[in-house]
């Protein structure tokens, strides 16, 4: 009966799915005069020859949706900039991306079922997959049994373990990824279906970021709800689950678009709790700018951006580790331990991999923070170019390789294949600095139960961090690890109660030559003295 | 180079070549019949029902041992002959020794049932009765159902991995319930009722008769004691394990159920010794019992020798005895000694706590006359180990238990919890005016003097 209606469930889902993912080849796009002209004009552009050129080979031509338009527009662009660089007519030259105009080309000029049906296609895509993600999960409040630690076959089935199932989603991620980043006239039709939505609450026609968000909050939603089922047992995880679900809905979501409806001086919404580094263009100089002249709550949001980093992130981390933000608080954090619990397991716990780790996390820091000194120096001098290299290409250069490709391709189109932290673990430079002061100073540990642990190896499997937590607690030791985000899974899976997440007094934090208990005492002294 | 061989690659051996490895430059070699790597037994049963691969139950790299100098090799040891120190394996291959550990650990039980020995019998100890297990019952079309004999920790593991697959079993326990010759009454019926809710076949007082084979020599039902005729297609023997050491018959070490040895470890014949499952003292160590075949016992067991071997003889002194399990989804824990009904001592008195509708409950045993804290076990309530092992050594009353119960608890954060009630029930039952003091950090990161 129940595998029944789980069977309906994924049928269900995988139809909504299919048409969601068959959207952006589909439809119809016919761009007349009219808008034509409103396009130019919001974009600023004043070559005529571009202007020209582009209405000669778009307007009033009908486009399917698998058509690109971007080849078509950086090749006016591409014309008509030569021609005004030869005149040295500066001011008339196209700056705007090809895509973003290509994009913007689209969301104007689709036509046909889709646009005009936003509210059914709603219903066929997200509508669909909600509903069959639900008829899918729901019933294993039943199916998983009596509650409890519930893992049986995630290493028997091909979804959890690597198979084909799983392949097909890590395709599908990073296809998604690349569209949102690189591709993004693909995601308008996306765009309709959420269109209702966004202007009920900003009032604007809906991005492709907008999808990008509304996705965010559903997924988490969907993926909580089967946390709620499978952890229901463990209090910790409930509890948890809901903080970081409240806060990517309330301030990674409704509050930034809450803030462009209000129409504030400072126009573009702001999201809280996204602390710098990770928020890695807080003080990029367009940002500075836009902070500094839109009065007191650009003012509010500059002394808070950097209230945040430097003194309420390291005084939490003292107080309670890294978990608060990352596990707790994070949106990357929330969508890893919600879309993401199935494939905790697949972090490595190498000792190669955590070689790789500490490059690399600190690299990016170390990256970020460079950058943010060139464009601080850059700003503060009124310079584009500092020690003979612009500033701007630097922060291309992070926007592209780490804002986009690592956070956003690897670190989350990877989550099957390389585990759902790959981004936390190997790129966020907040994380790093965070785990600084987790090492070093801070109150939070897992606590080893003296001599209990059975050396079954459940901690380590389920780590999404990577963290050999066994190698520790096999020793008796405590785990003080600067990758720890406080999940607490290893002490949910532990079958012996060998571990517990503990704010505690920094003496005997890190325990390391202290007695495995159980063994006669001289030995153990005899043993750790060596 | 004094040349260190060790039988054995379990959790013993391993650890005693590791702290050898620490103490010393001597040459280590770990000779095992059963796997290539040191895995953790204790986790086979997760493999089997998907939690981990097997890689997950190795608890070091493949690398560590050459890194660390241990010496692999991977044979089965036919014969000792300690006059001249050497060691001869089944392939006829040949290893000189100057000291020796045997780690053989242990082997399931067979009490001489009809029909033990056919195909589809098996135990669940080792990487092999993992591997048979997964040929013998994949699915529950090829395993129509399983019967298990013998109601101990193995016993329950098999029969959780078995039902993981959907398979049905059928579970035959000698006693009136559960483990009620460790537990006492109240927690072995919890465990009875956990065991049903979990839609096995619970067979209490019944007992095997016979295994009957199909045509080609498989198990194909069992007969018990009941006049029942019980159709399978695996049968599990898990009525404990006892030592394996059928290879030192002849080797002239002193052997009883296990290979006897002195408390440091030492067997009759010089610079050979025994550690972990295999081995038995000559007379039990406190309240323990002679064969110790527990995880950490073997553990400290191999720390102990590592020391002796090194230079500097030391004797095995296990601590307050203490242990853990897990029944299907019952977490239990023990700190010190809580006699079963049967087993209980005439000057011990139980304090049960059960929760009115959760599978959770507590026992402490006490002192009948100097309200001693003896043990307690938890069920469901997680328990901190360094509290109670101070507790023990410094000889606190039930009451001082009682009034800091909170110090101990170790449950994950924000979790329910009843020292109130449990604390209540005390004042109750007997008749005193406890209050529970709140957790203090101060006090739990005190150390006793003999820890310092």
């Amino acid at each position: 009966m129940m595998k029944a209606i789980q069977n309906i469930g994924i049928t269900i889902f995988l139809v909504g799915f299919g048409i969601f993912a068959a959207l952006p080849f589909l439809g119809n796009f016919k761009l007349d005069q009219k808008n034509y002209d409103e396009l130019i004009t919001s974009q600023g552009i004043k070559s005529e020859l571009f202007i020209q050129d582009l209405k000669n080979k778009i307007v009033d031509k009908d486009f399917s949706g698998i058509t690109s338009l971007a080849p078509i527009v950086e090749t006016a662009i591409d014309n008509a900039n030569i021609v005004h660089s030869k005149n040295k007519e500066w001011g008339k030259k196209v700056y705007a991306g090809s895509d973003d105009l290509a994009t913007a080309i689209r969301k104007k000029s689709g036509y046909g079922f889709i646009p005009e049906n936003k509210g059914l296609m709603w219903l066929l895509t997200f509508g669909l997959s909600i509903l069959g993600a639900l008829m899918f999960i729901v019933p294993q409040v039943i199916t998983l049994g009596k509650k409890g630690i519930k893992n049986d076959h995630i290493y028997h089935q091909s979804s959890t373990n690597k198979g084909w199932i799983a392949w097909l989603v890590f395709i599908f991620l990073v296809s998604f990824y690349l569209v949102l980043y690189f591709k993004s006239e693909y995601a308008v039709n996306w765009t309709y279906l959420v269109d209702p939505i966004s202007e009920s609450l900003s009032g604007n026609p809906a991005g492709h970021w907008f999808v990008y968000g509304f996705m965010y909050c559903v997924v988490m939603v969907i993926m909580a709800i089967r946390m709620y089922i499978k952890y229901r047992h463990n209090m910790y995880q409930m509890v948890r689950t809901t903080s970081v679900l409240f806060f990517q809905i309330v301030f990674a979501f409704l509050i930034p678009e809450i803030m462009v409806r209000l129409q504030l001086s400072y126009s573009k919404g702001y999201d809280f709790k996204n602390a710098f580094p990770l928020d890695y263009d807080f003080f990029f100089n367009w940002n500075l700018k836009e902070l500094i002249s839109s009065g007191g709550l650009g003012l509010f949001i500059l002394v808070w951006g950097i209230l945040l980093t430097v003194v309420i992130v390291p005084v939490m981390v003292y107080f309670f580790g890294k978990r608060w933000y990352c596990s707790w608080v994070c949106g990357c954090g929330g969508l890893a331990e919600t879309l993401g619990d199935p494939y905790r397991q697949h972090s490595s716990k190498s000792l190669f991999s955590w070689k790789v780790e500490r490059w690399l996390i600190h690299g990016v820091l170390l990256f970020a923070l460079v950058m943010t000194g060139f464009t601080l120096y850059g700003f503060f001098a009124e310079t584009g170019t500092v020690l003979g290299i612009k500033v701007q290409s630097i922060m291309n250069t992070y926007s592209f390789l780490i804002g986009a490709i690592f956070a956003g391709v690897i670190g989350t189109g990877f989550y099957p294949i390389f585990g759902n932290r790959v981004w936390c673990r190997f790129g966020c430079p907040l994380a790093a600095y965070l785990g600084f002061v987790q090492r070093f100073k801070s109150r939070f540990r897992i606590t080893t139960n003296g001599g209990q642990c059975i050396s079954c190896g459940n901690c380590s499997t389920y780590c999404e961090q990577g963290i050999d937590v066994r190698a520790y607690a096999q020793k008796g030791e405590n785990i003080v690890r600067s990758s720890c985000v406080g999940c607490g899974v290893c002490s949910a899976v532990c079958p012996r109660g060998v571990l517990k997440l503990e704010n505690g007094p920094l003496e005997g934090r890190i325990n390391p030559t202290d007695v495995l208990l159980g063994n006669d005492v001289d030995l153990m002294e005899l043993v750790n003295k060596k | 180079m004094e040349h260190i061989v060790i039988i054995g690659n379990g959790v013993s051996g391993v650890t005693a070549a590791r702290h050898i490895r620490k103490l010393s430059d001597k040459k280590i070699t770990i000779i095992s019949a059963e796997t290539d790597y040191f895995f953790s037994r204790t986790a086979l049963m997760y493999v089997y029902m998907g939690h981990m691969k097997f890689e997950h139950t190795q608890p070091y790299e493949n690398w560590f041992w050459k890194k660390n100098r241990i010496n692999l090799v991977k044979g089965f040891v036919e014969k000792i002959k300690h006059n001249t120190k050497t060691l001869i394996l089944s392939n006829s291959e040949e290893i000189q020794y100057d000291k020796l550990i045997i780690a053989t650990g242990s082997k399931p039980n067979k009490f001489g049932w009809p029909g033990q020995d056919l195909n589809h019998v098996q135990g669940l100890y080792s990487k092999q009765d993992l591997d048979a297990l997964e040929a013998n019952a994949p699915n529950n079309k090829v395993c129509k159902r399983a019967v298990i004999v013998g109601g101990g920790l193995i016993g329950i593991e098999m029969a959780e991995m078995l039902r993981s697959r959907n398979i049905p079993v059928t579970f035959l326990v000698r006693e009136s319930s559960f483990w009620n010759g460790v537990l006492p009454d109240g927690e072995s019926q919890l465990i009875n009722e956990h065991i049903i809710e979990h839609h096995i076949d619970l067979r209490l007082e019944t007992n095997l008769v016979e295994i009957i084979a199909d045509e080609n020599g498989k198990a194909r039902a069992v007969t018990t004691d009941k006049g029942d005729t019980i159709d399978c297609d695996v049968v599990g023997l898990t009525a404990g394990v006892s030592p394996n050491i059928n290879f030192l018959k002849e080797s002239g070490i002193e052997i009883g159920r296990g290979v006897k040895v002195n408390r440091l470890l030492e067997t009759n014949i010089k610079d050979i010794y025994a550690i972990g499952d295999c081995a038995e003292q000559h007379e039990a160590i406190g309240n323990r019992r002679p064969i110790e075949a527990v995880w950490y016992t073997g553990r400290m067991m191999g720390e102990t020798i590592a020391q002796t071997i090194c230079g500097n003889p030391t004797e095995y002194k296990p601590g307050h005895w203490f242990n853990s399990a897990k029944f299907l989804d019952l977490e239990y824990q023990t700190y010190g000694w809580v006699f079963s009904d049967k087993g209980k001592k005439e000057y011990e008195q139980h304090f049960h706590w059960r929760h009115s509708s959760e599978k959770i409950c507590v026992t402490i045993a006490f002192h009948k006359e100097t309200k001693k804290f003896l043990g307690i076990n938890t069920f469901g309530i997680r328990m901190r180990h360094e509290i109670f092992d101070r507790w023990l050594t410094e000889n606190r009353t039930i009451e001082y238990v009682m009034e800091h119960l909170k110090d101990a608890n170790f449950d994950p954060e924000f979790y329910t919890q009843y020292e109130k009630e449990i604390v209540s029930k005390f004042n109750q039952e007997f008749n005193t005016n406890i209050v529970p003091k709140k957790k203090n950090w101060k006090r739990i990161f005190t150390k006793t003097k003999a820890n310092a």
